[in-house]
């Protein structure tokens, strides 16, 4: 394990917050009877910063979302989430999927206010739900509905609703619990493109707002470049590269030439990896 | 089913009433009486006489064989969806057993329980049991599995993932089986209340008819009997709609 620079200074104090939020050291993952998707893979984020995991499908960036997640494991190697070893779902992460991710049967309320249940179902024991010490107040579900326009179909079920309302919804089931980092795999590929930049900006929104970390997967360029200020290039394990992209997440970013030309750079990095 | 409006059924009710008085006329003979004077008895009797005794006799072992298959299918047919191990072991087995018509067990689980309720309640068991364990079973490994590892990432384990995820998930079959089952489990209660016992509308309907040859009586018992699995579609059809809320939206 590399100690962050913060431990360093004080070696005998027990540090709660690091500078590091995820450390991978040579991870290496394989399916059973299956190449190794990623292998000696090295990865550092710092707290706050907002990424994009753009790659081509097959290249395990969902894997790699799936092993932060804590819902998949390493074949080698190790993975740090805030100075903690990984062995399971870890309660401050969140999880966005592309799409299935509610509950059928429950309103857009009860989908809300699902993991906020959950958490009081086991109690703060530290292993499904944050210690109470690490827990601030809980925002209630209104407050989230309301945030997220989602209070005049509080009592509808997914069925019933848009796919970017849907979205919505497990945005807010997630950030309901208050996680400091993000996971979201593909989460506004099924929609229409306003909706999509309406919900983009969104995110961008609420993540500065709650000091989030963010990962983001996608695999188009355009997502990538727009709101990773980091991107990630996975490639064909072992290959992959990191791209720095500070202008992303402003507003007017999106019809910059720098955005236009990380575009270009992107799909040039990504056609010579094929 | 789709929705049907109550003025629809009670239409298709008194239709069905009249035809079967035509019939009456038309046949004119003691076998088939009129519905006006078998109603009179089936009244009479069930105010006065042993018929509601009877009726609530069946209705018990019905609602009992129900609820214990419920309670021991259910589960197992979460437990085999869930786990690939369970299935791989149990599947060839319910493979083999599903398809068997369970009524043919009937002469064997009267031999083994002998006259009591206890052979009533088993069959009616076997023959729900399995028809919910498939139903559950294939709902349960329908699941997707983003839908389970989003909820895991809310920090379910095993026991909350059964409670939030697999229990409500499997409801919805758990009705379809009985909706389907139900008329069976009424029908070989039928059955199996022929033999050996002077309780519940199976005997009654045979006692009236070929005993005492009380024909208006036999028919009184058939429609306590109609009535019994009409009951229990509607429970099981009730039930559903107020559990299953959102199967009926939009």
């Amino acid at each position: 394990m590399r100690p962050s620079p913060f431990q360093r200074l004080q070696p005998d104090t027990p540090v709660t917050v690091t500078l590091l939020m995820i450390n991978i050291q040579s991870l290496t993952f394989a399916y059973p009877r299956g190449a190794p998707l990623l292998q000696d893979f090295h990865w550092q984020i710092q707290r706050g910063e907002t990424w994009a995991i753009l790659g081509s499908s097959g290249c395990g960036k969902t894997t790699l979302l799936y092993l932060l997640a804590g819902l998949k494991f390493p074949t080698s190697g190790t993975i740090q989430i805030d100075g903690e070893p990984l062995k399971r779902p870890r309660p401050q992460t969140g999880l966005i999927l592309q799409e299935y991710g509610l509950l059928p049967w429950a309103t857009v309320r009860e989908n809300i206010a699902l993991g906020l249940r959950l958490r009081s179902f086991y109690g703060a024991d530290g292993v499904h739900a944050p210690r109470g010490s690490q827990t601030p107040a809980a925002k209630p579900v209104d407050w989230w509905l309301h945030r997220l326009g989602l209070t005049p179909v509080a009592g509808q079920y997914p069925a019933q609703l848009s796919g970017g309302q849907r979205q919505r919804t497990a945005i807010a089931r997630t950030l309901a619990l208050q996680p400091d980092l993000l996971l979201m795999d593909e989460p506004f590929s099924s929609l229409d493109a306003p909706t999509r930049e309406n919900l983009q900006a969104l995110t961008l929104e609420l993540a500065a707002e709650h000091g989030l970390t963010l990962l983001l997967v996608t695999h188009a360029i355009e997502e990538a470049a727009l709101l990773g200020q980091k991107i990630l290039l996975l490639g064909k394990a072992p290959n992959s590269r990191i791209l720095s992209n500070p202008g992303a997440g402003l507003p007017e970013y999106r019809e910059s030439p720098a955005h236009l030309a990380m575009c270009q750079t992107l799909r040039e990095q990504m056609k010579g990896e094929e | 089913m789709k929705e049907i409006r109550r003025r629809d059924l009670f239409l298709a009710a008194g239709l069905l009433i009249l035809l079967w008085q035509f019939s009456a006329w038309l046949v004119n003979l003691p076998i088939l009486p009129t519905p006006h004077r078998v109603l009179m008895v089936f009244w009479q009797d069930l105010t006065s006489g042993d018929l509601l005794g009877h009726f609530l006799i069946s209705l018990w072992r019905v609602a009992a064989g129900t609820i214990l298959a419920v309670l021991a299918a259910a589960p197992a047919g979460l437990a085999l969806g869930q786990s690939q191990r369970l299935h791989r072991f149990f599947s060839p087995f319910v493979y083999l057993l599903y398809p068997i018509p369970k009524v043919v067990f009937v002469p064997v689980i009267l031999l083994f329980f002998g006259i009591g309720d206890v052979a009533k309640i088993t069959i009616i068991f076997i023959i729900l049991f399995f028809q919910i364990l498939v139903l559950v079973r294939d709902q349960a490994a329908s699941l997707r599995p983003e839908l389970i590892e989003s909820v895991r990432s809310l920090g379910a384990g095993r026991k909350a993932l059964f409670w939030f995820v697999y229990l409500p998930a499997s409801l919805p079959a758990i009705f379809t089986a009985l909706r389907q089952s139900v008329g069976t489990a009424v029908a070989v209660l039928y059955i199996a209340e022929l033999f050996a016992t002077t309780r519940g509308l199976g005997y009654y309907i045979y006692f009236q008819g070929s005993t005492l040859l009380n024909y208006p009586a036999m028919y009184a018992g058939v429609i306590a009997m109609s009535l019994l699995g009409l009951m229990m579609y509607f429970a099981v059809d009730r039930l559903e709609r107020w559990l299953c809320r959102w199967q009926y939206v939009s």
